[in-house]
């Protein structure tokens, strides 16, 4: 093999390798790019920009009627019992409303907690808005201890014709363990 | 083509006249021919050992009720037969014949970085053994299929780890393999072998090693992820944490699809290689050729979520990803349609790898046609996670590149070697395979439209007879497969006399490693080939 | 022999193009009993013939060449390869083929997306290994779990699958829904994905754990449709079925009402006689623990202790009722038992010779209903490692390190 051609062989497994490391940055990448394209299209919306919006008064549309449900889940062997105390809601976009959700920890020792909502339909999620929830932050649940806790949201008018109901969830995951670590 | 010179004749300063002596040879080689062949004996084995498990498989589903397994160990073999057989046994038998073949056919010496060569091979070999090794761990081997979808894969016991660890010992070998065959195709050839000359392997190959740079990379980080997620409490794919398991599922089949077709280019460049030389005819439409094989390429990395339409895919998803899959029909067709004309007006002989590339083509297609099925969403609601699709896959898998892999066996086997192989049990091997297939697989196709889904252990009744029929075209397979082993121990025996340089009638007029002696030398083309236009170019 | 036999009748019927003795096999997807499923089922059969056509045409020339176009009979190998003409003719056809079959496409991903407009809500809940529904009108909730006969066939080698009617594809409790109701399902799961397939409605979607789905249905005609989990789960991925019943509205509101009455009722606190106690404690076992426990009670070395023998079980019956229901981090708490399930299910562990415990008691409702509430009787009930570590082959420190405050 000439020298030549080693130096040509050097130089071009340094740009692949080059480009094999980029790659790897790529599959990192595609997490924060995700997210954005969720946003944009309406798939799995998270809901953590913001945990809370702000309070903001508009006008209320007593003509216009939106079901809104209410859902619960626990995940795997989390020891709660977690139930929305309405499961279905008719709203006025415009409107403030206040729906409770009740959950008690099943131990007799302490346990970490925390509730991830989620949103159908997805697109819908913009125009649905919480100015007070218990999302987003861990909850120490004292031994057996039953809380309940206010969801405060409102419907933006200006939700488009076509949606008719919106399901808020909310999904307990136990983190004591997690935290702990 | 006179200026092919003996080997023998030629002086070298250097130690490698010839190879080493005993085992140390194949454990040190830097030989592209030793590689080559080591990375196709290996490939062989793991074709054995995944197909074994295969037929576990087969066994537990041959009847109605539990027999032979427990539901885990089968949720086990599922997924390593799966493992095995993409990643031990059918990359690495395209690495094995690029190995050989590619030098041979840009008249290059060697491959352009010998030493990573064998690094490669013997990386591939640590990372299967640690795969297979998780089957004797505590909880037993990774059983979420062969996607490794959290948040199930994360409940494997102890062999995770291990079997992460693994997937990134055969991503970094597959990634010094495609590295070398970058550079051995732009560095090496001989002068006067411009791109648009070389073989249609080398072209597949070469785009099938930017596919592998691109993609192996994105797959180890995918499962570095769930690694940091099991252990290090990341929150990538974990709802609780504000990831989300689909996120994993988006990455996998980033790199995911782009895989399928690592495994199913180079069969398009073999089939390419074999059918113009027992029709007598130049392949039709080289030019297209290289094209269909890009845009399929391309089209590989913006198809990923027709593997997820069920996965709840924004409406706008949903219609991009179904228009783009079915985009991939029209360079696919092309290659059919190509191959088809290139028989046409031919003078066809059918010798085994004829035989087996033939049988290709039809199957191949139809496995074609059922993936163009499955492109459109709607109807994939229904499809999606059922026999159907492993029918599917296996269509494309199987008589596609597993026939291919054997036509190219039988094809190079006395150019390996120096002996013809026995063509009489070569036919037989075909016909016997050819046959058990279909008997295998295609009862799946309505196993799957009529509801059975796929990695079930178990199944209702009305499933029973053509899961019994799909079992016994499974062993039918599994056991014609054992001729071929015998037809390689023969021919390397001597089979069944000497082979000419050219073996295969006016082969010479299509590749130029059919211009060097057969058995080809330890070294070949240590001086550059003359390159004169052939015919068909 | 009996499988040669079997599979020799069978192929033998099959090549006469008879029914077999299992006649209700199929080749060909449902056509289902929605206007969605005929949708689909149309798009379907217009692909694959678009397929067969092609197939046809390019196989047919293939195969002219092959009898022709060979050596042995003297033809001479023409030299042509290319002509521009025919490759772009060949470009052009098929996509015009995929734009045709693109616009009936498109229609079906609108209409499989159109789940707003709907008269009822039933959220769908994917676990391991069962399914949980829920009706967000009425507020019913129950659990849907592969029924007891597939349940002991799939386990026990000596039953023959072929004599339980809807092997695999039956459940305890099925899914009912009225028929011509516009029906939104709600897609989550509680631990892994699963994926809910019922061909005759013509979809499946995935469940997802933290997520939301949905999909729709309006099912025209009653009847019994049936479906399984599509997506891998574990162990036992293929024994969670689905069964959904379409009835009428009337019929459909008088079984809402019975349901949520009888969901009001307390525990039958009724004495039982041994054999009483121990038949329905299988029952709450194959329900609840089988899918761990193994139907022998043996658990699986390295996944689950076995039950079969274990000092926790044959010990103390109040501290095993404790242990049911508090839990540990590997095993989830059984709130949802009522006293009577409990305390049938507790003699059935300790008293069953299928799990060969024989300790030679029996537990009545009545003694198990104090449980209900155990804070006051057992307070030590949540120290697990203590009660684990006698449990054979949960490793004690593991769990300790766990479970660790």
């Amino acid at each position: 093999m000439s020298l030549d051609t080693e130096q040509k062989n050097r130089r071009l497994v340094i740009k692949l390798i080059l480009i094999a490391v980029l790659m790897f940055g790529f599959g990192y990448a595609l997490v924060p790019l995700y997210d954005v394209l969720c946003d944009i299209t309406g798939q799995n919306i998270k809901l953590q920009q913001s945990a809370t919006d702000p309070v903001h008064e508009f006008v209320v549309d007593e003509k216009r009627e939106v079901t809104v449900e209410f859902i619960t889940a626990v995940n795997e062997k989390t020891p709660m019992e977690f139930q929305a105390e309405t499961r279905t809601l008719k709203v006025h976009p415009g409107q403030y409303y206040t729906v409770n959700f009740k959950a008690k920890n099943l131990l007799k020792t302490p346990i970490k907690a925390q509730a991830i909502p989620s949103i159908s339909p997805g697109l819908a999620e913009s125009f649905f808005k919480k100015v007070q929830c218990f999302c987003f932050e861990t909850q120490l649940f004292e031994a057996k201890q039953e809380k309940v806790m206010p969801v405060r949201f409102v419907v933006d008018p200006k939700l488009p014709e076509q949606y008719k109901i919106i399901t808020l969830s909310y999904t307990f995951f136990d983190r004591t363990n997690i935290i702990e670590n | 083509m006179a200026s092919v010179v003996a080997e023998h004749d030629d002086h070298h300063d250097h130690h490698d006249h010839g190879p080493e002596k005993g085992l140390l040879r194949w454990i040190i080689t830097t030989n592209h021919k030793d590689i080559g062949t080591l990375y196709l004996l290996f490939a062989l084995v793991m074709f054995f050992v995944g197909g074994t498990m295969a037929l576990i498989i087969r066994s537990e589903l041959f009847e109605p009720g539990l027999q032979f397994v427990d539901p885990q160990f089968f949720n086990s073999m599922t997924t390593m037969h799966a493992l095995v057989m993409v990643f031990g046994a059918v990359m690495p038998a395209f690495v094995g014949l690029a190995n050989w073949m590619i030098p041979m056919m840009i008249g290059a010496p060697d491959m352009a970085l010998p030493r990573m060569n064998n690094m490669s091979f013997w990386m591939l070999v640590a990372g299967v053994l640690l795969l297979a090794a998780t089957l004797f761990m505590e909880g037993g081997a990774p059983a979420g299929g062969w996607t490794l979808y959290p948040p199930l894969v994360l409940q494997t016991g102890k062999a995770l780890p291990f079997a992460i660890f693994s997937v990134h010992m055969l991503g970094v070998s597959s990634i010094m393999g495609a590295i070398n065959v970058i550079a051995t195709i732009f560095n090496m050839r001989a002068p006067g072998m411009t791109l648009m000359k070389m073989p249609l392997f080398v072209w597949t190959w070469l785009i099938t090693a930017f596919l592998l740079i691109a993609i192996m990379p994105v797959f180890a980080g995918a499962v570095t992820m769930l690694l940091t997620d099991r252990f290090f409490d990341t929150s990538f794919f974990n709802a609780a944490g504000g990831g989300d398991p689909v996120l994993y599922q988006h990455i996998f089949w980033f790199f995911g699809h782009p895989e399928v077709y690592v495994m199913i280019l180079p069969t398009f460049g073999v089939a390419s290689t074999i059918i113009p030389v027992f029709a007598r005819k130049p392949l039709f439409g080289y030019a297209s050729m290289v094209y269909a094989t890009a845009a399929i390429a391309f089209l590989s990395f913006i198809v990923w979520a027709h593997h997820m339409f069920t996965v709840g895919l924004p409406i706008a998803g949903e219609l991009y990803f179904m228009y783009a899959t079915m985009l991939i029909a029209i360079p696919t067709g092309v290659k059919v349609f190509n191959w088809t004309a290139t028989m046409w007006k031919g003078a066809m002989t059918f010798e085994t790898p004829m035989l087996f590339s033939i049988a290709f083509v039809v199957l191949f297609t139809m496995g074609g046609f059922t993936g163009l099925m499955m492109s459109v969403a709607p109807v994939d609601f229904q499809y999606h996670d059922t026999y159907f699709i492993v029918a599917h896959f296996h269509y494309t898998l199987v008589p596609a590149s597993v026939f291919i892999l054997m036509a190219s066996g039988y094809y190079w086997l006395p150019k390996w070697t120096g002996n013809m192989y026995n063509e009489k049990i070569g036919r037989l091997h075909f016909w016997l395979s050819a046959v058990s297939v279909n008997i295998l697989f295609f009862p799946q196709h309505f196993l799957g439209l009529a509801g059975m889904p796929r990695r079930i252990p178990d199944y209702a009744i009305q499933f029973a007879d053509w899961n019994m029929v799909s079992s016994i075209g499974a062993f039918m397979y599994g056991f014609s497969q054992l001729l071929f082993v015998w037809i390689v121990i023969d021919t390397i025996k001597g089979g069944v006399g000497k082979a000419t340089d050219e073996v295969w009638e006016d082969a010479s007029k299509h590749g130029l490693e059919w211009t060097v002696p057969s058995p080809a030398p330890y070294h070949t083309f240590t001086t550059p080939p003359e390159i004169i236009p052939t015919e068909h170019l | 022999m009996k499988k040669t036999k079997h599979l020799f009748v069978s192929m033998l019927l099959m090549g006469m193009g008879l029914e077999t003795a299992q006649a209700d096999y199929t080749l060909n997807l449902v056509q289902g009993s929605t206007q969605l499923s005929h949708e689909l089922y149309d798009l379907h059969m217009l692909i694959l013939w678009i397929c067969v056509f092609i197939g046809i045409a390019v196989f047919g020339t293939m195969f002219y060449s092959i009898f022709h176009h060979r050596k042995s009979k003297g033809h001479q190998a023409a030299q042509f390869h290319e002509n521009t003409t025919v490759e772009i003719i060949w470009t052009i056809i098929p996509t015009l083929i995929l734009v045709a079959m693109a616009i009936p496409a498109t229609k079906a991903v609108i209409d499989l997306d159109h789940v707003q407009d709907s008269d009822m809500s039933i959220k769908v809940t994917g676990k391991q290994w069962y399914w949980e529904y829920e009706y967000l009108d009425s507020g019913l909730r129950f659990e849907s779990h592969l029924d007891e006969a597939s349940e002991k066939a799939h386990r026990v080698s000596s039953i023959d699958p072929r004599s339980v009617p809807n092997y695999l594809l039956n459940v305890d409790k099925p899914l009912v829904i009225p028929v011509k109701k516009k029906i939104r399902f709600l897609f989550t799961a509680g631990d892994v994905i699963h994926s809910w397939w019922v061909p005759d409605l013509g979809w499946k979607k995935d469940a997802n754990p933290g997520f939301v789905n949905d999909a729709w249905t309006s099912i025209d005609k009653p009847g019994v449709y049936r479906g399984q989990c599509t997506e891998l789960c574990g162990r036992d991925h293929g024994f969670m079925p689905i069964v959904v019943i379409a009835m009428e509205q009337d019929q459909y509101d008088a079984w809402v009402k019975s349901e949520i009455e009888k969901q009001a009722k307390g525990p039958d606190l009724d004495k039982h006689t041994r054999s009483d106690l121990l038949s329905k404690g299988e029952s709450v076992y194959l329900r609840n623990c089988v899918a761990c426990h193994q139907i022998d009670g043996k658990g699986i070395s390295g996944w689950y202790p076995a039950l079969r023998g274990s000092a926790k079980v044959t010990g103390d019956t109040s501290q095993l009722m404790g242990f049911i229901q508090a839990g540990t981090s590997k095993m989830p708490a059984f709130k949802k038992l009522k006293a009577d399930e409990l305390a049938t299910l507790v003699t059935y562990l300790r008293n069953s010779p299928d799990l060969g415990n024989s300790v030679g008691d029996e537990t009545q409702a009545c003694q198990a209903l104090s449980l209900d509430d155990l804070d006051d009787l057992y307070p030590d009930i949540d120290n697990a490692p203590q009660l684990c570590k006698e449990f054979g082959e949960v490793k004690p420190e593991k769990v300790v390190s766990e479970k660790k405050d």
